[in-house]
C-alpha cells in the first residue's frame, strides 16, 4: 500500500520541457532511499497550468511543485517523501502563505474552473484502465446498456441541451437522434480529434489525460445510434496521443468493455483509430471521412449530410474529443446536472487553450457564460509586463477578434457569434497593445491560403487574394478603395465556399475591420502601423537629444546602418536599415524608437 | 466484461489506488509521523508503514497519513500526532508498529484515545 502518491504531468507540454527525465530521476531516487514500496510515482495528463511546467503535485499533502528539473529531484525525495518537509522554494508561489500552504483550488487560476471535461486530467494514469474505473469509469457505459434504451440515451443527451465543442455548436442530441432514425445494415461513430487550429490543444489534453473518456462515450454514441464500429481520426502530430489511445484501445478490448457482447448484453462496438497526416481541411466533416475512406482528405458538399450518408455511404455521427469527454457524466449524473452549468443556450463547461501574451498559459475549463475578463485577467493571471489588453482571437481561423469593449460579455456560442467571433474549437490567443491586428489577420491568411484543399475556386483562389490585398495594406501601399473591394471580397469568399474552411477564413479580416477599421485606415491614409509592426510602415529614429553617442548600437547593428562619432547623437540610414529593433534593445538610454 | 457487478468489483479492488489524490477536506483526520532524522533513527518508518497499511486495510476515507519534520521532542521519538476536525490534537510517542495498530482501531475507528501511548502517561511515568 503506498502512502503518497507523486503526480508528473506527461503532457505534451511538460514532456516538452523534460518530465519524463524528472520521472527517471524519481524513480531512481525513490529506490535509493528504500522508499519504493511507500510512494508511488504517476505520470498523468495535463494538469493546465503549461506555463509553470513541469508540474508535479505530491499527494496527500497536495503540494503544487511548479517548474522542477531533474536536479531538484533527490532535494524532493529526501526531504519531502522521506521526512515530510515540504521544498518550499519550489512550490506554486500562489499557494504559499505565511507558515502555511494554500489549496491548489483556491488558487487564482484553479479557483473559477469547473472541470468537467478535464475531471480526470491530471488526476490518474491515462495508460491505467483501473484508474479510469475507480473514478467511475465506464459506469455510464454499463448504465446506458443495462438500464436506458438507446432513445433515452438520445433523450437525456438532447435534455441536457450539449452542443458540439469542435466549434460549430450543433446540437449533439439532435445528431444523434437523425443518426438513429435512418435504418442500415452498418451505422459509423466518428471521432474528430485532428485539431487544427494555430494555439488550440484542448483535445490533444483529454486524449492524452484521460483517452478511456473518449472511447467510453463513443461506445454509447454506438449504442444510442445502433452502430457497431467506431474511428477516432487524430493527427499524427500528436504521437503521445496517438500512443495512450492505442493502449487505452487494447485494455478495454482486454476487458470486454470493446469487442462482442459488452456486458452481456448482446451490444458490440469496438473502435480503430486512423491518423491524420495534417491537413487542417480534415478537421472539416466530410473531408475527415473522405480521408477515413482512403482517399485525398476534401470536403464535399451537404446535403446529403453524415447523419444520412457519411462514412462509406453510411449513417454517420461525428463528434468532437471534448463533445463526448462530457457524454459520461451527463448519462451518470443526469441531463440537470448538466443543465444547471452555463448559459440559456449554451449548458456546461468550455475548455480553452490561453495562449499569446498572457502570464498563465495553459488549459482552463469554464462554466459557459464566464466573461472574458475572468478568465484573462482571474484565471490567466493578466498580461505580462504591464502591456494593456488590446483584444483576445477565438475561434482560431475561423473566429474573430474581441477587443476590449467586449470583455464583459459572458461567453457562450450565441454571444460570441454576436460579437462577429465564434466559440471555436476553444483557443483562445490573448494580444496586447504591441499587436498590429492588420498583421494579425494576415497571419491567419496566411494560414487557410496554405491549408486550403484547392476544390473549390472561392476558396482557392479568393483567400490568395485576400492575402494579397492585405499584403498590400501593411506594404502601406494600398488605397482606401482597396478596403472596400477588400470587404466585398470577403462576403463573396463566405457565400460561395464549399466548405467551413473557406466559409469562415474571412472571418479574422473581417472583425478586426468592425472593431479596428482605425488601424487598417492608419496603414492606407498615413502610412503608418501603429503597434509598430509592420516593417514597411515604420522607421526606427534616434532621439538626439537622448542619445549619449555611446557607439553601443552602432556595433550592435547588424546591417551597419547606423552612423556617428563617439559622443555625438548617432543617425539611422533608413536605406540600409531592415528594422530588426536589435539597437533598440541595446540603447541604455531609450534613445531609439520605432514610428 | 459480462456484467455490471464485474465492473462494480474491479472499481472496489483499484479505488484505493486514487483515493489519496484529493484535495485533503477540513472533515479529515490527520495523522503526522515524525519522520525527522530522530524519528526514522528510533523507527518511525515501520510506524509510517504500519498506518498506512491499516488505514487502507480499513478503507477509512477520511483519514490521512503524513509526515512531518522534527517536532522538537527528540527523546520521544517515535511521535505520532492526530489532528482531528474539531481541532483536538494527540500526542503519541515511543509508537512502534504495534502500537499503531491499536491506535488505528481503537482512536480513528472508535474515536477513544489510547491513553496510555500519550505524552502525558508517559512523561507521568517518568
Amino acid at each position: 500500500m503506498y502512502r503518497s502518491h507523486v503526480l508528473v504531468c506527461g503532457g505534451t507540454g511538460c514532456t516538452s520541457s523534460n518530465s519524463q527525465q524528472i520521472i527517471d530521476a524519481l524513480e531512481t531516487e525513490i529506490a535509493a532511499a528504500g522508499l519504493a514500496d511507500e510512494v508511488k510515482v504517476v505520470k498523468t495528463g495535463c494538469f493546465g497550468l503549461c506555463a509553470l511546467g513541469p508540474i508535479m503535485i505530491v499527494y496527500p499533502e497536495g503540494s503544487f511543485y511548479s517548474e522542477v528539473k531533474p536536479s531538484d529531484v533527490p532535494e524532493i525525495v529526501q526531504e519531502h517523501l522521506l521526512k515530510g518537509r515540504i521544498v518550499k522554494r519550489l512550490l506554486y508561489k500562489e499557494t504559499v502563505q505565511e507558515n502555511n500552504t494554500k489549496s491548489l483550488n483556491e488558487t487564482n487560476f484553479y479557483a473559477k474552473q469547473h472541470r468537467v471535461a478535464l475531471r480526470n486530467c491530471g488526476v490518474i494514469n491515462p495508460e491505467n484502465i483501473d484508474e479510469y474505473i475507480a473514478v467511475d469509469g465506464y459506469e455510464a457505459l454499463g448504465k446506458a446498456l443495462t438500464e436506458m434504451t438507446p432513445q433515452q440515451v438520445i433523450d437525456v443527451i438532447l435534455d441536457s441541451g450539449l452542443r458540439g465543442r469542435g466549434g460549430a455548436g450543433f446540437p449533439t442530441g439532435r445528431k444523434w437522434s437523425f443518426a438513429a432514425a435512418n435504418q442500415a445494415d452498418q451505422k459509423y461513430v466518428c471521432c474528430n480529434a485532428d485539431e487544427g487550429d494555430p494555439g488550440a490543444f484542448m483535445d490533444r489534453s483529454v486524449l492524452e489525460g484521460d483517452p478511456h473518456v473518449v472511447i467510453e462515450a463513443m461506445a454509447i454514441a454506438g449504442y444510442a445510434i445502433g452502430a457497431s464500429q467506431g474511428y477516432i481520426y487524430v493527427r499524427a502530430e500528436y504521437p503521445i496521443a496517438v500512443h495512450r489511445l492505442q493502449v487505452a484501445i487494447k485494455q478495454a478490448r482486454e476487458y470486454g468493455l470493446l469487442g462482442k457482447d459488452i456486458f452481456g448484453t448482446g451490444f458490440d462496438f469496438d473502435i480503430d483509430l486512423r491518423l491524420g497526416a495534417g491537413a487542417f481541411v480534415c478537421g472539416e466533416e466530410t473531408a475527415l471521412m473522405t480521408s477515413i475512406e482512403g482517399h485525398r482528405g476534401e470536403p464535399r458538399p451537404r446535403p446529403p449530410f453524415p447523419a444520412v450518408k457519411g462514412l462509406f455511404q453510411k449513417p454517420t455521427i461525428l463528434n468532437n474529443v471534448e463533445t463526448y469527454a462530457n457524454v459520461p457524466q451527463i448519462i451518470l449524473k443526469g441531463a440537470d446536472w448538466f443543465k444547471s452549468m452555463g448559459t440559456e443556450k449554451s449548458k456546461g463547461t468550455k475548455v480553452f487553450a490561453l495562449g499569446g501574451k498572457i502570464k498563465n498559459t495553459g488549459l482552463v475549463e469554464v462554466p459557459m457564460g464566464t466573461t472574458l475578463r475572468e478568465i484573462v485577467e482571474e484565471i490567466g493571471g493578466g498580461i505580462p509586463n504591464g502591456k494593456k489588453f488590446k483584444a483576445a482571437q477565438t475561434g482560431g481561423p475561423s473566429g474573430g477578434c474581441i477587443p476590449a469593449e467586449h470583455l464583459d460579455v459572458p461567453i457562450d456560442y450565441d454571444n460570441l457569434i454576436a460579437i462577429g467571433s465564434m466559440m471555436g474549437s476553444g483557443g483562445l490567443i490573448v494580444m496586447d497593445e504591441d499587436t498590429c491586428m492588420v498583421d494579425i489577420a494576415k497571419f491567419f491568411l496566411e494560414f487557410t491560403v496554405d491549408e486550403s484543399c484547392g476544390k473549390c475556386t472561392p476558396c482557392r483562389v479568393g483567400t490568395r487574394r485576400l492575402y494579397e490585398m492585405l499584403d498590400k495594406i501593411t506594404r502601406g501601399e494600398a488605397t482606401l478603395e482597396d478596403l472596400d473591394k477588400m470587404e466585398q471580397l470577403c462576403y463573396y469568399i463566405k457565400a460561395n465556399s464549399l466548405c467551413g474552411l473557406g466559409q469562415t477564413a474571412p472571418n479574422p479580416v473581417l472583425s478586426t475591420l468592425r472593431y479596428f477599421r482605425d488601424e487598417y485606415i492608419a496603414h492606407i491614409v498615413d502610412k503608418k502601423c501603429p503597434a509598430g509592426v509592420c516593417k514597411h510602415l515604420m522607421q526606427v529614429t534616434i532621439l538626439t537629444d537622448k542619445c549619449k553617442g555611446c557607439t553601443l548600437c552602432a556595433r550592435t547593428c547588424p546591417v551597419g546602418a547606423i552612423e556617428g562619432k563617439v559622443k555625438v547623437p548617432h543617425v539611422v540610414n533608413q536605406a540600409k536599415c531592415i528594422k530588426c529593433g536589435a539597437c533598440i534593445e541595446k540603447c541604455k538610454f531609450g534613445a531609439i524608437v520605432k514610428k | 466484461m459480462k456484467s455490471l457487478e464485474e465492473l462494480k468489483a474491479i472499481r472496489e479492488r483499484v479505488r484505493g489506488n486514487v483515493h489519496l489524490r484529493k484535495e485533503d477536506s477540513p472533515d479529515n483526520i490527520r495523522v503526522v509521523v515524525g519522520m525527522a532524522t530522530c524519528g526514522i533513527a528510533a523507527g518511525a518508518r515501520p510506524v509510517l508503514a504500519a498506518f498506512t497499511e491499516e488505514v487502507a486495510k480499513r478503507d477509512l476515507q477520511n483519514v490521512m497519513v503524513t509526515q512531518t519534520g522534527c517536532i522538537g521532542i527528540c527523546q520521544y521519538e517515535p511521535v505520532v500526532e492526530v489532528f482531528e476536525p474539531d481541532g483536538k490534537k494527540t500526542t503519541y510517542v515511543k509508537m512502534t508498529a504495534d502500537k499503531a495498530a491499536r491506535v488505528v482501531t481503537e482512536h480513528l475507528v472508535n474515536g477513544k484515545v489510547v491513553e496510555e501511548y500519550t505524552i502525558g502517561s508517559i512523561s507521568n511515568l517518568k
